[in-house]
């Protein structure tokens, strides 16, 4: 009565488990730092090192811009 | 022990590690650890106008926790074998908790 088919006897019992439920599909991952990435989970261990393939990743940065009166104007995009 | 093992198959691969400051090095993976540490042989700084001090360097040792991203050879690495042993681990690391 597993939950899911995942071969011979692999409960979900702890988080992890759910990640073992990942491999092979396209993850989304948020990492310190405001950067992301998205790509195809190949492998991961208890500390959460990944192995991610065709990844794409994201960082977001602010600028800030000082103006004449001293204001900071912030702007949030793309790096 | 999975990434341990899983860099040790990477040996003389040319591999670039990103650093946590942003400098990434293209070199020869020579050697690895259990704590992740890298030994990179015939290294060469990607954007080297940016970080001149390192343009004399040759062989470094990178701490493992100062690494952010490994960047691999994609012909080196068998996903399907990877994802298998990931499983395995797993299974081994849920026998360990019981």
């Amino acid at each position: 009565m597993a939950d899911v088919d995942d071969g011979a006897a692999a409960p979900v019992s702890e988080p992890l488990d759910l990640v073992r439920l990942c491999l092979d599909e396209v993850v989304f991952v948020k990492l310190r730092g405001d950067r992301e990435l998205k790509g195809r989970l190949h492998a991961y261990d208890s500390h959460c090192n990944l192995v991610l393939g065709d990844v794409e990743e994201t960082i977001y940065v602010v600028e800030e811009d000082e103006d004449e009166d001293g204001d900071e104007t912030v702007k949030v995009g793309f790096d | 022990m999975l990434f341990f093992s899983f860099f040790k198959t990477l040996v003389d691969h040319e591999v670039t590690v990103e650093l946590k400051n942003d400098i990434q090095i293209k070199g020869t993976l020579k050697s690895v650890d259990q704590y992740l540490n890298i030994k990179l042989d015939d290294i060469q700084v990607v954007e080297e106008l940016k970080y001149p001090h390192l343009s004399s360097v040759k062989n470094v040792f990178i701490r493992g926790s100062v690494v952010r991203y490994v960047h691999l050879p994609g012909g080196a690495v068998d996903t399907a074998l990877l994802e298998d042993a990931t499983r395995r681990e797993a299974a081994q690391q849920a026998q360990k908790t019981k």
